[in-house]
């Protein structure tokens, strides 16, 4: 028996949009997108439903004449999710169309039809709302992936503190990802800058577990390979009883407590030291930051 | 065929040993044998192996270069290892060689200061030894 949903969308459209909308009205609580746009994406649904029943299968959303309609509620879903709407109130878009519907099949239809075409349009609306859904968290995880590069590039800066001394502090969980990138560029300014020293800082690292100290290692034995000398800097004290518990092996890489301390060896190291300006009461002011002397 | 070798100069009480060709597996093997020679006839003190035009390497090499170092130090000479470039640093330790025993150097410069360094520290401690006359540690 062929379905008679198409042809009762087309004739009363009208009044089958205005129902539609006011009932969007009255589900919705918070006004989020502009009353012409929502208008407009319903108007455009029923159009789309039009053009995507004339394929005559109304069970599956595969096939060409349905491309307009996924394309329509990937753009909702889209601009709802933007906009703040919540995974539900965006598939009610969809699924509030039922209840005008179900009215109108009630209404026009005689009643042993009434039961089939409600199923039919039940799958229908149904596989729109999920679909709807789909597109949603779709939408939600692009942003995520985006951010995650974002935060990659942005989470790894080397810093030159002093002449020969590097520092990289490190924000947040280090995954093999991020250590591949952080030891790259560390790799690649000491290269450039000719530092003997550089300081690791886990001052914003969370938690260190077996990995993060293993990639952690990695990163000083290449380091130490080229010849520069690595030291960590910011180990909390749980992070300290954590490393111990685990029976991680920091071997004969210096850590210290802070970022200062990290500082003052790395200055001892390669044979500078930074003095206290003279006196202020003498006149002349004199900008001695630092005063090299040769290794002892 | 004509034999390639890595040329190896001598500074002073040290030996300069500048990779500047792919290395592949003979030419390694034949480093090893020179340098081990020259350490021995020349009596040096240090070597200094610079790989700053090395950008490939693979564990033969890089168990090579651990090799010449134990030999140098049984030979009584200071390894020293300068230049490395990044991608040869990540690869040796993603292949589990970080090189213990070899000292490294970021450049030529900085690989020739810590040898001095290193055998001036070494003689200071043989001289002290022998200040505390016969019996003491050698």
């Amino acid at each position: 028996m062929a379905t008679r949903l198409p042809e009762l969308i087309r004739k009363y459209q009208d009044s089958l949009l205005a129902e539609w909308i006011a009932e969007q009205r009255a589900a919705l609580s918070r006004k989020l997108i502009k009353e012409s746009e929502l208008e407009e994406q319903c108007s455009a649904f029923l159009r789309a439903v039009g053009q995507g029943a004339s394929s005559g299968d109304l069970t599956t959303l595969d096939g060409a004449a349905w491309k307009d309609m996924k394309e329509l509620l990937t753009t909702v879903s889209r601009t709802r999710g933007q906009a703040g709407y919540s995974p539900s109130e965006t598939a009610m878009f969809v699924l509030s169309f039922k209840k005008p519907l179900f009215a109108r099949l009630g209404k026009d239809l005689p009643a042993a039809e009434v039961a089939a075409e409600q199923w039919t349009a039940t799958v229908l609306l149904d596989q729109l709302g999920l679909f709807t859904t789909e597109m949603y968290q779709r939408a939600r995880e692009e942003v995520i992936v985006r951010q995650q590069q974002d935060m990659l590039e942005l989470s790894t800066p080397v810093v030159k503190l002093w002449d020969g001394v590097l520092a990289l502090p490190m924000i947040g969980t280090l995954d093999s990802a991020r250590t591949q990138v952080v030891m790259e560029t560390l790799l690649q300014r000491i290269v450039e800058t000719g530092s003997a020293v550089a300081i690791l800082d886990i001052t914003g690292v969370p938690t260190v577990d077996t990995l993060v100290a293993q990639h952690l290692l990695k990163t000083i034995a290449a380091a130490r390979l080229m010849g520069a000398d690595c030291i960590i800097s910011g180990v909390r004290p749980q992070i300290a009883q954590t490393i111990v518990h685990l029976g991680v092996d920091l071997g004969n890489v210096i850590t210290k407590a802070t970022l200062a301390d990290a500082f003052a060896l790395a200055l001892q190291r390669t044979g500078q030291t930074v003095v206290r300006v003279a006196a202020p009461r003498r006149k002349k002011p004199k900008e001695t930051g630092k005063d090299r002397k040769d290794h002892e | 065929m004509t034999m390639e070798r890595i040329p190896i100069l001598r500074m002073g009480n040290y030996l300069l040993v500048t990779i500047q060709v792919d290395m592949h597996d003979r030419l390694a093997m034949q480093l090893q044998e020179d340098l081990t020679t020259r350490i021995a006839k020349d009596q040096a003190r240090g070597v200094l192996i610079d790989i700053s035009a090395l950008d490939i390497v693979d564990s033969f090499i890089g168990r090579m270069l651990a090799d010449i170092a134990g030999m140098s130090r049984v030979l009584d000479a200071q390894t020293v290892l300068v230049g490395m470039q990044p991608a040869v640093a990540i690869t040796l330790v993603e292949l589990g060689l970080s090189l213990p025993g070899v000292r490294t150097a970021l450049d030529v410069e900085r690989g020739m200061k810590l040898l001095e360094q290193s055998i001036d520290d070494q003689t200071f401690a043989t001289r002290a030894h022998e200040d505390d006359g016969p019996g003491g540690e050698s």
